[in-house]
């Protein structure tokens, strides 16, 4: 009894010298401030302490404990950190476009603490974001959901510790585009159906495989070859793996939910989503959540026939739904992004506000943990002056675990960390908004013909 | 009963379909119409001569006939209550490619980029497509006028201001055209990141001698104009108006030092009529652009910085900066079918210095100042065309709505395709069968 207690405690302190030491955890009292809780309203003139960086206390009259700071937040807005549930900011690649099915790789890979997007989106109230594989093939890698502790150099120290595993899909243009450069399939809407059918299928005959072999008594039996990528589908077939489907067109969406439904898939949220809201009904039925775009439209055929009305829609319907940048540039405002909803459909502030917190919290798995003003969730918190849905907020400050990772008081012009010893004169880019679509980063550049030609 | 009332509201579907079926497309039912209207009891930012507190427009045959706290409203005016609703001048966006491209990704759907680099003949007014969908979707907005610009070599073309109602591109015609320069830049853009810094240079340098040349010739050209036997050379001849000071050249220059060259260029040109565009890194020298007395179109607002070691709020401030150092200021998107969130690249360079009446003369009477069509639109006088709309508040507020529409006198419907999807949409009929579901979710 005495052994297994020390063994307990050993593991323990493995356990959290491996990562409770790493992060570092903040305590700070706000007083005075209009606190969007999101989940429970608005309160007027209330405190928030912060302890060991979750939330403690939420109240009037909140005294701060020896040693922990106090900060006047009078006249000013604390809202939750705001999450970008698609983002391909903070990754040094983004796209395996080597073959239509990647889903051994993942992103947490490739994660890029030096990239100064970060501190930038922390700088737009942004806590976490959901760093996302391109989408350039059918099944492509695995996602990783970030918090941006900006300044920690170590990609470990920007994981989302206990984050549920996703994966991205991709369907449409992107695939289909994919396969007629290479000369193979899918080069259309059923090619893609067929390969998801397909994939899935030798998925649950590898499961099967495997489950045959832990069942078998004989001493003398022979492990089937482990197979990573079909590994990561029987994981999703288990529940284990969340899908985020880049998807634009309604019959697409509907076509995936049919797919999900025959492998008893139960949980998908598709991205970008531009005409989920042709389908919203079917979607609201499948318990299915749709992340799009505040009003982005038109920029490929797939997208033209869009509304900005989508957001709002999805909503009415009972959808659960997030508004997320896919861009460097928007992932700057998406406060500004979810007010939208205002204008196109007349969404309630608490409704547009969780458009960005807890909808995509809940969509990443993390919503125990992050996207809205409680007792008991990381102190991941930004504080604004104005209210964050007027177009003249200015997001003041940022706390990822209580600890402030944006101060615009204290903002100095140059937040590199890496500066490149070779570059004698800066590089000056004009902005260019094309620039900010990287979910086909990496895909356009291959020469498929060069790169399959041996496979033919 | 019940019943019978479906079987009977079926059977007039059927009988209707068929008249429906007849060109039932977009805009065509809600026609705008033209006329004499009274728009009364409404707050009126007239831009040029401050704020009338419950006041009247009325606007006779696409003219702004009155203005004022006491008009008299006409008998035969059709009278447009506005409820202590607020009045502005219609926005004007001072650079961008609507019209002009359809769908990003379909090359054969954009009309912006002719091949070559010296093209100034290149007219984008002709390219511009009346009935593109993002037209309404972006006038629904309170965007009236636009300068839309061709785009790619040195001399891509020539601009157009358009208003954003119309069936030809002349009856959209907003009354001013002018050239295209890309100003020859030492940064990278997205087209030479791959580039060294020599390489740059070197290529920046070339180009500055092409630029050169190119413009010498025009001014040749335009001594020589009245000789004979003038060989036809359509590009050069396009330059002439620019070198007599009868059209403006819209220099499209980013990077700080490039716009001290360009400066100097124009100088050392002397061309009358030139304005300053993109201007990214204008807050670096915003006074040398004052004391230039060059008018700058500069944004996108929205935008990251030029530079990775910049402030994160560069281009949001830039507008501000450059506005405080005296510089004449109008905004653009440098959108095609968003050009709708003009308003709120406004707001974003109100709330980061430029203060909210800079900010709304930004994209109004200093837009048509710089573009010389002040004299029909860009702020609320008597005289000037009926370019204005009605809004529940601040246009630059995110929740605000528009509610009324007028572009060259005509009433403009407040419909789009975009809205037009979100009432089919909404409550779509039919919605799902819950008894018997389209999708059998077989969940574990």
């Amino acid at each position: 009894m005495k052994t297994k207690n020390i063994l307990v405690s050993l593991l323990l302190l493995v356990g959290f010298t491996a990562w409770g030491q790493q992060v570092p955890k903040g305590d700070v009292l706000f007083k005075g401030g209009t606190v969007l809780t999101v989940t429970n309203g608005t309160l007027e003139n209330t405190d928030v302490l912060v302890r060991d960086g979750k939330i403690a206390r939420i109240g009037k009259g909140l005294r701060a404990p020896n040693g922990v700071e106090t900060i006047d937040i009078t006249g000013k807005y604390l809202m939750p950190g705001i999450i970008d549930a698609h983002s391909h900011i903070a990754g040094s690649a983004i796209n395996e476009g080597t073959s239509q099915v990647t889903s051994e790789v993942s992103m947490e890979d490739v994660v890029d603490p030096y990239d100064v997007s970060i501190y930038r989106a922390l700088a737009g109230g942004v806590t976490s974001i959901h760093l996302m594989h391109g989408s350039a093939n059918v099944i492509g890698g695995q996602n990783e959901t970030m918090k941006l502790r900006w300044g920690l150099t170590d990609p470990d120290q920007l994981r989302f510790e206990g984050a549920p595993r996703t994966i991205k899909f991709a369907l449409g243009e992107n695939p289909t585009r994919g396969g007629r450069a290479r000369g193979i399939q899918p080069q259309s809407r059923m090619g893609v159906e067929n390969m998801l059918r397909t994939s899935f299928q030798q998925a649950v005959e590898y499961k099967k495989k495997w489950e045959a072999y832990r069942a078998d008594k004989n001493p003398r039996k022979v492990a089937p070859e482990y197979d990573l990528r079909l590994q990561t589908l029987v994981d999703i077939l288990n529940g284990d793996v969340l899908v985020h489907c880049h998807s634009y067109r309604a019959d697409e969406i509907y076509m995936l939910l049919k797919v999900f439904s025959d492998f008893g898939i139960p949980k998908i949220t598709f991205q970008h989503a531009n005409e989920a809201y042709k389908v919203a009904p079917e979607l609201a039925a499948f318990g299915a959540s749709a992340s799009v775009f505040a009003d982005w439209w038109a920029y490929k055929l797939e997208v033209y026939y869009s509304t900005a009305y989508n957001a709002a829609i999805l909503t009415e319907n009972g959808v659960l739904t997030s508004i997320n940048s896919d861009s460097g540039e928007l992932i700057r405002h998406l406060f500004h992004e979810a007010a939208k909803t205002q204008k196109y459909g007349d969404l309630s502030d608490d409704e547009a506000l969780a458009l960005i917190t807890l909808n995509p919290a809940k969509q990443l798995g993390i919503d125990n943990r992050v996207g809205s003003i409680e007792v008991g969730k990381d102190a991941d918190i930004a504080i604004f002056e104005g209210h964050p849905l007027s177009v003249y907020a200015i997001p003041q400050m940022t706390f990822v675990d209580g600890v402030k990772y944006f101060d615009k008081a204290n903002d100095k012009a140059d937040q590199r960390i890496y500066v490149d010893p070779e570059s004698s004169i800066e590089k000056i880019t004009i902005f260019d908004r094309e620039d900010q679509h990287r979910c086909m980063e990496g895909a356009n550049f291959i020469n498929f013909e060069d790169l399959f030609s041996n496979q033919k | 009963m019940k019943k019978l009332r479906k079987l009977f509201s079926a059977l007039l579907m059927l009988a209707i379909i068929p008249l429906l079926s007849f060109g039932q497309e977009d805009d065509q039912v809600m026609k705008a119409r033209n006329g004499k209207f009274a728009l009364t009891n409404a707050k009126i930012y007239t831009v040029t001569n401050g704020i009338i507190e419950n006041g009247t427009v009325v606007i006779n045959n696409g003219i702004i006939e009155a203005v004022g706290a006491n008009v008299q409203i006409p008998n035969d005016a059709e009278v447009i209550d506005c409820g202590g609703k607020e009045i502005y001048p219609g926005m004007i966006d001072g650079g961008t490619t609507l019209g002009l491209a359809e769908i990003g990704s379909i090359a054969e759907a954009n009309d912006y980029r002719e091949y070559g680099e010296l093209t100034p003949q290149m007219q984008a007014l002709t390219a511009v497509n009346p009935n593109s969908v993002a037209i309404p979707v972006t006038r629904v907005s309170g965007v009236t006028t636009v300068w839309t610009m061709p785009q790619g070599g040195f001399l891509p073309g020539t601009a157009a201001a358009i208003n954003l109602f119309g069936y030809t591109p002349d009856q959209m015609y907003a009354g001013q055209r002018g050239i295209v320069m890309n100003y020859p830049s030492t940064g990278a853009g997205r087209r030479w990141r791959r580039l060294s810094e020599d390489e740059l240079k070197k290529r920046q340098e070339r180009a500055l001698k092409q630029v050169n040349d190119t413009w010498d010739k025009a001014e040749l050209y335009a001594k020589l104009q009245n000789a004979d036997d003038l060989r036809n050379y359509p590009e050069i001849e396009a330059l002439v108006p620019v070198v007599k000071g009868e059209m403006p050249l819209f220099i499209e220059v980013n990077a700080a030092e490039d716009i001290l060259n360009a400066i100097e260029w124009v100088k050392k040109r002397g061309y009358k009529k030139v304005i300053l565009t993109g201007v990214s890194e204008g807050w670096r020298v915003a006074d040398e652009i004052a004391k230039a007395g060059l008018p700058v179109i500069t944004g996108p607002v929205q935008a990251i910085p030029t530079r990775e070691s910049d402030n994160y709020d560069a281009a949001y401030a830039n507008p501000g900066i450059m506005s405080k150092a005296g510089v004449k200021v109008a905004l653009r998107t440098m959108e095609s079918e968003n050009v709708r969130n003009l308003p709120y690249h406004a707001g974003f360079a109100a709330a980061y210095g430029m203060g909210r009446e800079e900010a709304l003369k930004a994209i109004t009477i200093n837009a048509a100042e710089i573009l010389g069509i002040s004299d029909q639109v860009g702020s609320i006088e008597v005289g000037k065309k009926a370019n204005i709309f009605v809004a529940t508040g601040d246009p630059f507020e995110t929740a605000t709505k528009i509610t009324d529409l007028f572009i060259d006198g005509f009433k403009v419907p407040m419909t789009s395709r975009q809205i037009r999807l979100y009432d089919e949409f909404l409550n779509r009929t039919p919605g799902v069968d819950k008894t018997k579901p389209v999708i059998d979710i077989k969940k574990k």
